[in-house]
């Protein structure tokens, strides 16, 4: 294959700059010692990461987020590893059907969802609980958790449970200890993508949370939307780290060009 | 839009046919039930709410009335935001697809390292919070002397600054940067499938390069590129961080829109309606450019 030439490499270097300008604009300006808006030429302070603490509000839609993200991803484990064991091992009449239902947050929009569920939570008359905001949020997490656990059972030794079984394990203590290891990476690995994606959710999210239980993206963006200081970028700088340290333990753990794949073809025509 | 997703994977070879049929129900059932609850039931009822009527004073009435609808497609105001919407989401799809393609085929001819470096690079930015990248961009774009604008004028490319901030150019510069990595991603996708020695043996017949890349590897991924076309498309149109940061309050979209009925005139039956309207549409679209994506490249897709 040849290689590329020159002028290839040039837009090569254009293109990777446009992608992490932004990025690399947010983490620089949150360095900034001045009270405003500034890339810092001379020196580095770290003011603005500091005075996060004295603003209560993020500090708060922080652990909001963090329990969310958290709970929402184990939760919907609960609900995709038995949906995508059934998926990955029997077919039976209304399958396709089943995988097209569970993936389906992916293709409708997310304000739409978010309308979706402030209609059913007011009508039921938990709107703007932590509760309402869980449910949510399993819901939508849901599709991520169930393509990284479906590729996990799809690629297992079926073998090694037909060796169990044969010894006489079955049912709960055949899932346990055998088939449960087998597919733990893509559980683990579907469980940190699908905390990402609700640590990030903006869309869904606003339409649903209420003072209290806002989470750190809707806080930023209701800040954002009233005015753009030094404060909320050292906030988002914050919250890029974290999502590199979850990408960096993922990447240790399953490879993150699986997961990348996974988030990245939402919706896309499989060739089968 | 369950034409477009066919994740059913190819198991032949380890699943039980129809055998266990009722084990397969049971294991999937409570993922069901999650789903007629929090999917299915939520957007009936949307569907319904945009019947119904509203007023200022005696709030939403539970009554069967097309109002809404008629309002949405006779009002200029909505008629307008709804073609600003399609109109940024084609010209996001359209700048993705020139410039993801490109640098798809040039990832693709890097050696090993690199190229995963790189490829994690550009697609590292799907999994950063969305109002982190659109806050970059609110900071490049500034005023007129923003970085985006003294960068530009000392390439020489423009002369004068360009407003981004609260204009349509802006909205689709974010969009597109937020969007790249779905396109790069099923472009690289397709490459992946393309046998190179077809291309060797091209050269060897003594093709240029701008032939090779015009006559065997674009009709090899224009699959790929159309694909990546449709989920750039139907993401641009109900994008909603992007368009509330860059355009303001005044330049809305459909999902801006929705939510200012929805949290600030507080008209639940208008916004459902608008919801769903854009639902439809994207169904629509994305369904059928599929269909006619699949008859044209029958071939390739079997």
């Amino acid at each position: 294959m040849k290689r590329n030439g020159p002028l290839a490499l040039a837009f090569h270097v254009l293109f990777v700059g446009f992608m992490l300008a932004p990025i690399v604009v947010v983490c620089l300006v949150a360095f900034t010692p001045e009270g405003f808006l500034s890339i810092p030429t001379s020196s580095f302070s770290l003011r603005w990461f500091k005075a996060i603490a004295n603003y209560p509000e993020f500090v708060h839609a922080f652990w909001v987020s963090l329990w969310l993200g958290a709970l929402s991803s184990f939760v919907t484990l609960l609900f995709a590893v038995p949906a995508a064991l059934a998926i990955a091992r029997y077919h039976f009449r209304g399958r396709d059907l089943l995988s097209a239902l569970f993936l389906s947050p992916l293709m409708i929009p997310h304000v739409v969802l978010g309308i979706a569920f402030l209609r059913l939570f007011t009508a039921i008359g938990i709107g703007g609980t932590f509760l309402a905001l869980l449910i949510a949020h399993v819901v939508v997490v849901f599709p991520f958790a169930l393509r990284l656990t479906l590729a996990a059972a799809i690629g297992m030794d079926r073998s090694v449970e037909m060796a169990a079984i044969s010894l006489g394990a079955g049912g709960w203590t055949l899932f346990r200890r055998v088939t449960l290891p087998l597919i733990l990476p893509g559980i683990v690995s579907g469980w940190a993508l699908a905390f990402i994606q609700s640590f990030d959710d903006l869309t869904m999210t606003i339409f649903l949370a209420a003072p209290g239980t806002e989470t750190l993206p809707v806080r930023m963006f209701l800040y954002i939307q009233d005015n753009i200081d030094p404060l909320v970028t050292s906030v988002s700088a914050s919250v890029i780290a974290i999502t590199m340290i979850v990408l960096v333990l993922l990447d240790r753990f399953y490879g993150l060009d699986r997961v990348l794949a996974a988030k990245g073809d939402a919706g896309r025509q499989e060739t089968p | 839009m369950s034409a477009v997703i066919d994740t059913a994977p190819a198991t032949t070879s380890t699943a039980v046919p129809t055998s266990g049929t009722r084990a397969a129900w049971t294991l999937a059932l409570p993922a069901l039930m999650l789903f007629i609850g929090g999917v299915v039931i939520p957007l009936v009822m949307t569907i319904m709410l945009s019947f119904h009527d509203w007023g200022q004073y005696k709030g939403i009435e539970q009554v069967f009335i097309l109002k809404n609808w008629r309002e949405i497609a006779s009002d200029p105001y909505y008629v307008e935001m709804f073609w600003r919407t399609f109109r940024l989401a084609v010209l996001a799809t359209l700048i993705t697809a020139v410039f993801g393609v490109p640098e798809a085929y040039i990832l693709n001819r890097m050696s090993g390292p690199w190229k995963s470096f790189f490829l994690l690079v550009i697609l590292g930015p799907l999994l950063i919070s969305v109002v982190a990248r659109t806050l970059g961009w609110a900071l490049l774009f500034g005023g007129n002397n923003g970085l985006a604008n003294k960068l530009l004028m000392s390439l020489g490319l423009i002369t004068s600054p360009v407003r981004f901030m609260f204009t349509e150019t802006g909205m689709v510069v974010a969009l597109a940067h937020a969007m790249m990595p779905f396109m790069v991603l099923a472009v690289w996708t397709t490459l992946q499938r393309v046998d190179p020695q077809i291309e060797n043996a091209a050269v060897s017949l003594g093709a240029g390069s701008l032939t090779v890349i015009g006559r065997i590897i674009l009709p090899q991924i224009m699959p790929g590129v159309l694909s990546g076309a449709i989920i750039v498309f139907s993401l641009s149109a109900s994008a909603f961080a992007t368009p509330a940061i860059i355009g303001g309050r005044r330049l809305k979209v459909v999902a801006t829109l929705a939510y200012d009925e929805f949290l600030n005139t507080l008209n639940w039956p208008l916004g459902a309606a608008i919801a769903v309207l854009l639902l439809v549409a994207l169904v629509l679209i994305v369904v059928g450019s599929n269909a006619l994506i699949e008859r044209r490249y029958a071939e390739v897709f079997r």
